[in-house]
């Protein structure tokens, strides 16, 4: 059996003041994951440390395997999805859970994380004729497919300001696959978008990447992505 | 007026794309963003006789693997269509750039259960999440053009119906949604598609889908009497192991592009697909593998496990097609799949049946219609792996052209008193408790297995009645209800999900022959007078069940 004790920030609605409720968690599970723990203790049915009942705790859960981005939250201070994120790698037996900072809370540990689409409409990542992979450009073109949208890297990044112009790797990396392998097809103006939004606002701190938790490698996307957009090398 | 999509998975997206296209708007509601959805779980690929591999694929022979593997309970009508429009729908999707394997610039496709030819077309193992990476895209072009307006906290609350005549159909004339943040409740006018996903809710922690998929959607179109068929149809993958939370899918790509199931008898590897269908051997048809899995594993001669052995695949395979499922078997087991055997077993994977729909992606409620995996179209018996995706994709866009005619018809009239009614409570529902839906799984999985009995099934029913009565009568005389911790809510969810459970159970107890994902051991064989969609619908709190010739049309 190991114990461990969940901190975790918790708040009624938007505008509620957050408190903490510390509740003490016991498993015998070895593969026991932050999410799987959330199951159990979130329910309704459980007692914090002082006793009081734990009201259900709202957090998104998706699919529970790391291919969704549901369920990113603060894990021990760091961005993380709760499903990819077992108790026993863990340092310590305390466990602080809390919602992202970027983003509006809802409730709990659910966030507004809405910024993150809208800035891929403002970067007008879509295509608007056809525009097919090319063999040589497959690698980087499935590799920027496979941002799941989690917003874990706008909480790392020195860059990113909520409502600001840059809009980081969770902008850039949807973007790689229509800037980078389906280059002949651009709108005109997505180049000034891209100086504007990713060029002229990265830092290069690289953070996104030592966080992504679908382990993109997005210095990659956005070297390719320099140098065709701002260098206009093929 | 809109068409209003609830899901926003492959279903739901290509359906809005459609409608876009044709300058119709729609509004797309989902619980949770498009990626989100549990679309972006598929793994090994999407049919479509594209015939890149020069071994002579046709649509035909598509055609005829999916019908055939469907042990003939799929409409011939809605899969040929499908098979062939599915090669004009990979182009598409090449052309959206999804970044499907290519070698001189062609897609290749890759060998996959049940079918004789390469003709599923992949991006390693995640073909699912490029596919949908893809429609997202695609889809926010009409979002900035005021076409596409996206729900995407809100849950499906009540459809919103009217009845036109005492002998009429049903008519759906929108749906009540409930914002997840702000529990606002919003009326949305006009023709729907249900793009729900399958029902993984009704067993929660056992199948391969995402948490979201609740079966709540279902469970309420049931209970309004919407008609489902061959509910009993359950598909269980061969290949899945067990993680923290849930089942993970080992993608059928492992076999085919190599893989072998064996077991050990008398301490010996026996690779018993390989002797058994010397033809197909490890990609026979899911459901068969399944079964023989349970066999073997239940054979006392046997060790009781089966492993899937990956060790001789080529260095090249790891490397450019199975990458992202050789980390996930390391991540979550420990091993690595290139150097030991895979312990797997069956595992709940998707729902052949559903919502019943005809050619045209209509339900048995006018303007309404479903696509997906909601639906029950084009998989009959059994579903062949990469004829889920291209059947979500094709049946949504079937059902936007069909919402489109109905939009040009629709009234628009909303019951006005009902959508008051339930907007004036303020609140979203209840979810179905932790201990009502574990009872409730509990007593599916025991009598939905891979082998099933008409007494596993009876007491199934049995106990599922008891639940329902002890609602019923709670404050009357049922003297049982303190046992069944189900009973001792009113929640209107959980009466819900119990009609849908129940509506399972019947529909296999009355499909006495074994067909396809249903085998019962007590009616081993496949008849032909069975060979007929089973039909289950709610009126009020009864369900029933039964082969399609035996009801009245309507």
């Amino acid at each position: 059996m190991m114990n461990y004790q969940f901190d975790i920030l918790r708040r009624e609605h938007a505008d509620a003041e957050p408190w903490h409720q510390i509740i003490a968690f016991e498993t015998e599970d070895a593969n026991e994951t932050v999410a799987t723990a959330l199951q159990k203790i979130g329910t309704g049915h459980s007692r914090d440390v002082a006793g009081r009942e734990v009201a259900p705790i709202a957090w998104e859960a998706g699919c529970l395997q790391k291919k969704c981005g549901a369920c990113a939250m603060l894990i021990n201070g760091l961005p993380r999805l709760a499903c990819d994120t077992f108790l026993r790698q863990l340092k310590s037996k305390k466990i602080t859970l809390a919602p992202l900072r970027k983003f509006p809370v809802i409730r709990d540990l659910v966030t507004d994380r809405s910024v993150m689409f809208e800035n891929l409409k403002t970067l007008e990542v879509w295509s608007e004729t056809t525009s097919p992979v090319k063999e040589k450009d497959l690698d980087r073109a499935y590799d920027a497919s496979r941002c799941l949208q989690c917003g874990c890297c706008l909480e790392a990044c020195p860059n990113f300001e909520p409502g600001g112009s840059f809009f980081s790797a969770a902008g850039f990396a949807p973007q790689a696959r229509l800037l980078t392998s389906c280059a002949s097809s651009m709108q005109d103006n997505i180049r000034k978008l891209y100086q504007l939004h990713i060029y002229d606002g990265c830092g290069k701190a690289l953070a996104c990447e030592k966080v992504c938790p679908a382990g993109i490698n997005l210095d990659r996307l956005l070297s390719r992505s320099n140098a065709v957009k701002i260098w206009h090398r093929k | 007026m809109k068409v209003n999509i609830i899901g926003a998975g492959l279903a739901g997206l290509s359906a809005a794309i459609t409608l876009a296209k044709k300058g119709i708007p729609c509004n797309l509601v989902s619980l949770l963003p498009s990626e989100r959805a549990q679309s972006v779980l598929a793994e090994g690929g999407i049919n479509g006789a594209l015939n890149t591999m020069g071994e002579g694929d046709t649509p035909a022979e598509h055609f005829e693997d999916t019908i055939r593997a469907g042990v003939y309970l799929a409409d011939e009508n809605a899969v040929r269509n499908l098979t062939e429009q599915a090669p004009e729908i990979l182009r598409e999707l090449r052309d959206l750039g999804v970044p499907f394997h290519l070698e001189n610039e062609r897609i290749i496709q890759r060998n996959f259960g049940g079918q004789k030819k390469k003709r599923t077309a992949y991006a390693r193992s995640s073909t699912g999440k490029v596919l949908m990476t893809a429609l997202i895209d695609e889809t926010r072009k009409y979002e900035v053009r005021g076409l596409v307006t996206r729900y995407p906290h809100h849950e499906l609350e009540d459809l919103l119906t009217e009845e036109l005549s005492a002998n009429s159909k049903s008519s759906c004339c929108g749906a009540l949604i409930r914002d997840h943040y702000t529990e606002e409740a919003i009326v949305l006018q006009g023709p729907v598609i249900l793009a729900t996903g399958g029902m993984n809710g009704l067993f929660p922690g056992e199948t391969t889908g995402t948490v979201t998929n609740s079966s709540d959607a279902a469970a309420l179109v049931f209970s309004k009497g919407v008609r489902f068929s061959n509910l009993e149809m359950i598909q269980y993958h061969p290949t899945t192991i067990r993680i923290p939370g849930k089942r993970c899918l080992i993608s059928e790509a492992a076999r085919g592009e190599g893989g072998r199931l064996f077991t050990l008898r008398g301490g010996n590897p026996w690779y018993f697909m390989e002797e058994k269908y010397p033809e197909l051997g490890n990609l026979m048809p899911r459901d068969v593998v399944s079964r023989e899995m349970y066999f073997v594993a239940h054979d006392p001669n046997c060790c009781g496990q089966v492993w899937l052995d990956l060790r001789h695949l080529a260095g090249e395979t790891w490397r450019k097609k199975l990458p992202d499922l050789r980390e996930e078997v390391i991540h979550y087991l420990g091993i690595d799949p290139a150097k030991t055997p895979v312990p797997v077993e069956p595992g709940i994977h998707y729902f052949m049946g559903g919502i019943d729909v005809d050619i045209s992606h209509r339900t048995s409620f006018r303007n309404l219609f479903a696509a997906g995996e909601c639906c029950s179209q084009y998989h009959g018996a059994n579903r062949l792996g990469g004829n889920s995706t291209m059947g979500a994709i094709y049946g949504g866009k079937v059902a936007a052209q069909s919402a489109a005619k109905a939009l040009a018809e629709c009234s628009g009239k909303i019951s006005g008193m009902q959508a008051q009614q339930t907007v004036k409570e303020g609140k979203g529902l209840v979810p179905v408790s932790e201990e009502a839906a574990q009872q409730i799984s509990k007593l599916l999985l025991g009598a939905l297995g891979i082998v099933r009995t008409e007494a596993d099934l009876e007491a199934a029913i049995g106990e599922i009645d008891r639940m329902l009565s002890g609602r019923k009568d709670r404050s009357g005389d049922c003297t049982d209800f303190r046992e069944l911790p189900a009973a001792h809510s009113s929640n209107p969810k959980e009466l819900r999900r119990l009609l849908l459970a129940k509506a399972l159970l019947l529909s296999a107890s009355c499909r006495k022959e074994s067909r396809g994902a249903h085998y019962r051991s007590d009616y081993p064989e496949t008849e032909d007078d069975f060979r007929t969609k089973m039909i289950s619908y709610a009126a009020g709190a009864e369900v029933f069940a039964a082969p399609e010739q035996e009801l009245p049309p309507g």
